[in-house]
């Protein structure tokens, strides 16, 4: 197991920021050790890039005080009500419900409630029926109707209890089917001094207008009472995009969203008429609540960083050890906590910057899919590997989930957050995404070429200016999730003149959105089409922290083709090829690309990443998708296996023959053009390029393609 | 009518002890597809890295994904190679009822 975790509040910084460091010792170590490091080169695989990390001389390198550290998972809706008005001697407690696992043990549905205190709650007990609980002074009554929920219907649930005469009073309706159960008890509810709960961490399900009132209604009442009438009538259809729930009875009992359970789902009133929660809000009033749900861990900060004034751009990470339970696994008594030091603002310290791909990185964050989605070992064509950082994952769901899972419900995860121990974004893990990005660093750090480090928060947030100072950017091996406002920053950047180098693979992808105010989040709802883990639902097409349409870019106006030449095509993890020359790589336009490679050159036939430049998510042009007229195709790949398959958005209807034996469109294609203000964009179409770089010492054609394209994008004179 | 295999067909299994990743013949390429079926009855065997680089063992996941994955055996593989090999071999025996001695 992992015995150390940790994360900070930060992940973009500046030098003279400071970080919050937070710690969890989970085998029980007294202390740990903290240490500041520069990652150069992520990859320790044998015969890979080569592992390099360097140690940061700084004040808070030393030893701490150890402590195990809890992370409260699942999500609720906490109504604070300190003046105790939420707790009427009589009362009726109702709302529509859909569970997703109501034979999965005791959820709390609606009420005040703790285990010490006791208090009433309406909730599904351990047969999955609906249970009126009330508890004082260590005395419990429950009122079950006996009867279980169905899992994925909405139901009507309500509970009465009048507090003179002790009748208890459950409702429990689909459609035409009825329950009513009456029971007479002599108990009336402690009223514990804490939050009123909507849901409560382990209620896996929708709930759609619930409401309190401070008496016993009939069941009639029930449906002809106003909201004026209730204690407190919460309106999920209303402040969608925030973390705020109204109570639309004028009592003022609004409440806070917990940990991100979903809004902008599919209520009770859903018809499918409308197709987007801003269209039609009224469709759209259901909260739909997991048991691994996690916005922000909330662990207390062990100690804090502050970076020096004159730390340099680059990546870095707060090395965490301990010792280990086990002498032999000291690997899993280590940790990172990774982040990134961009430059002061509007003062860049090189000519080129690294756009590291934060967006993506969060999306994979603590992603499980490699193993529990049914289709990875057939699509990755070799046996599934759980390592250390994976079984840690799978035995430990309080550490949350990323947007391609799906929740213990088996429903689509549609966000990710990053204040959170977030395992699989360090060094000595997989060469995929940050990993294999730092190929691209080591092949800079290698050259001696200064590179200042930009994350996509900050481009989402600054727009062009963080892009302007530099002569060309250079973009990750997979940086797949962009806002709207991202992909436009890129763009103005182009045409103002740019450079851009996307040495990677299936870029530009997903639309991604950031909350407006909850910083460290993202939403991606995973619509229509498109290469998926999982997939969005019916009628939730539309991102709750926006409004706008989710999916892929390609089918909302901003194919990545219009961006740099090329998309998405094809796919296959069992192993890479390499590219040949095009036409194209011999127009004098281009020559520049290929000073020093041969005419029949293979490029890229090695590689430390599946043995070749080309693979794993392979670009290729489209025309109809935008790319540009004046594109020069450099070169395509070739001899891809039978594991290689068009990407699903590429098919109409599923057929046979699209396999990299049978489809000439399984390729990689690399692309040249030039923009209209002299500008000039530069695109690979792999995610294994990168992993070719620093074979034979830095000494091969993939790297001397790059490096070319690179002297010339950062020679000042116009294309 | 689903694509069984053909326990005589010893030189697919040889073409995979041979070369496991890339290119397969179209043959070969259905054994594993059905070995690599997306619902696996018995539970999907999968490769348990012990020591990171070193050391693996088999595992079998619950038809529950959430569930523990178990390990299958007090065997340790020293490369990755090794464990994708035996796993073929475990799938051809429970999948044909014949050993596969390749």
């Amino acid at each position: 197991m992992l015995e150390i975790l940790g994360y900070s509040d930060k992940i973009t910084t500046r030098p003279g920021d400071t970080l919050e460091i937070k710690v969890s010792c989970e085998a029980g170590a007294k202390t740990f050790n903290a240490e500041l490091v520069r990652i150069i080169c992520a990859d320790d695989f044998p015969g890979g890039a080569g592992y390099k990390v360097e140690t940061v001389a700084h004040e808070s390198n030393r030893a701490y005080p150890g402590r195990r550290q809890v992370i409260n998972v699942g999500s609720s809706i906490q109504v604070n009500d300190a003046q105790g008005t939420l707790a009427p001697p009589s009362f009726t407690l109702q709302a529509f419900i859909y569970p997703t696992t109501p034979a999965h043990g005791v959820q709390g549905i609606l009420g005040r409630f703790c285990d010490k205190m006791g208090g009433y709650r309406l909730m599904i007990d351990a047969q999955g029926a609906l249970t009126l609980e009330i508890v004082n002074d260590g005395e419990k009554k429950t009122i079950s109707s006996g009867i279980a929920l169905k899992s994925r219907i909405w139901h009507f649930v309500a509970a009465t209890f009048d507090a003179e005469t002790g009748e208890v009073n459950l409702y429990q309706e689909t459609g035409s089917n009825k329950i009513v159960h009456t029971e007479k008890i002599s108990l009336t509810p402690a009223i514990p001094s804490k939050p009123f709960l909507i849901a409560d961490g382990k209620y896996n399900g929708r709930i759609d207008s619930p409401h309190i009132f401070p008496r016993a209604l009939t069941r009639r009442e029930m449906d002809t009472c106003s909201v004026a009438e209730a204690l407190a009538a919460w309106d999920f259809s209303i402040g969608i995009s925030t973390a705020d729930v109204t109570d639309a009875s004028g009592n003022n009992h609004h409440g806070q969203a917990i940990n991100l359970p979903t809004r902008g789902i599919c209520g009770r009133n859903w018809t499918g008429e409308f197709m987007s929660w801003q269209e039609k809000p009224q469709h759209y009033g259901a909260i739909h609540f997991h048991d691994d749900d996690l916005y922000d861990a909330c662990w207390e900060t062990d100690f804090t960083l502050t970076l020096p004034d004159n730390l340099p751009s680059g990546i870095y990470a707060v090395r965490l050890s301990c010792a280990p339970s086990i002498p032999e696994h000291a690997d899993e008594a280590e940790a990172f906590v990774t982040f990134f030091v961009s430059p002061s603002l509007r003062k860049a310290t090189a000519p080129v910057a690294f756009l590291a791909s934060t967006a993506t990185y969060l999306a994979y964050a603590n992603s499980h899919h490699g193993w529990r989605d049914p289709l990875a070992e057939i699509c990755y064509n070799m046996a599934l590997q759980l390592g250390p950082t994976e079984q840690f994952l799978q035995s430990r769901p309080d550490l949350g989930l990323s947007t391609y899972d799906v929740h213990s419900d088996g429903s689509p995860s549609y966000y990710s957050s990053r204040l959170r121990p977030v395992v699989n974004l360090r060094p000595k893990h997989r060469v995929w995404n940050f990993g294999a990005d730092t190929h691209i660093l080591n092949w800079l750090h290698m050259t001696g070429q200064t590179v200042d480090i930009i994350t996509d928060d900050d481009l989402h947030e600054k727009g062009t200016a963080l892009l302007k100072p530099y002569r060309t950017i250079i973009t990750g091996t997979h940086p797949e999730y962009h806002t709207h406002e991202m992909l436009r920053a890129i763009k103005a950047y182009v045409d103002d003149g740019g450079r851009l180098m996307y040495v990677g693979g299936n870029g530009f992808y997903w639309h991604t959105a950031y909350h407006s105010t909850l910083p460290g989040v993202i939403e991606v709802r995973r619509a229509e089409n498109g290469s998926r883990t999982q997939g969005a639902l019916p009628g939730e097409y539309h991102m709750s922290f926006n409004g706008r349409m989710g999916g892929l870019w390609c089918n909302l106006g901003f194919a990545p083709q219009k961006l740099v030449g090329i998309g998405y095509g094809s796919t296959g993890f069992d192993s890479a090829s390499y590219y040949r020359r095009q036409p194209g790589s011999f127009d004098l336009r281009a020559a520049f690309i290929f000073e020093g490679i041969g005419a029949d050159e293979k490029i890229g036939d090695f590689g430390s990443v599946m043995g070749g430049a080309a693979g794993y998510e392979l670009d290729m042009i489209d025309h109809e998708l935008g790319t540009p007229e004046e594109t020069l195709v450099l070169a395509s790949s070739e001899g891809h296996s039978n594991a290689y398959v068009l990407t699903p958005e590429r098919l109409l209807c599923a057929y046979p023959g699209i396999d990299g034996i049978s489809h000439s469109d399984v390729r990689a294609d690399m692309v040249f053009f030039s923009t209209i203000k002299r500008g000039a964009v530069f695109s690979t179409g792999s995610i294994t390029w990168a992993g070719s770089l620093a074979h034979n010492k830095f000494d091969n054609n993939v790297a001397r393609i790059t490096g070319n394209v690179l002297k010339r994008f950062l020679d000042p004179k116009p294309f | 009518m689903a694509y069984t295999i053909d326990p005589k067909r010893l030189d697919l299994a040889r073409e995979f002890m041979a070369k496991p990743y890339g290119l397969h013949s179209d043959e070969l390429q259905r054994v594993l597809n059905v070995m690599r079926a997306p619902m696996q009855r018995s539970g999907r065997l999968v490769a348990l890295c012990l020591r990171r680089h070193r050391e693996w063992a088999l595992g079998r996941m619950h038809q529950d994904p959430l569930a523990p994955i178990a390990r299958v055996d007090d065997r340790v593989f020293r490369s990755f190679e090794e464990i994708e090999k035996e796993i073929f071999r475990l799938r051809w025996h429970e999948l044909t009822g014949r050993v596969l001695d390749a």
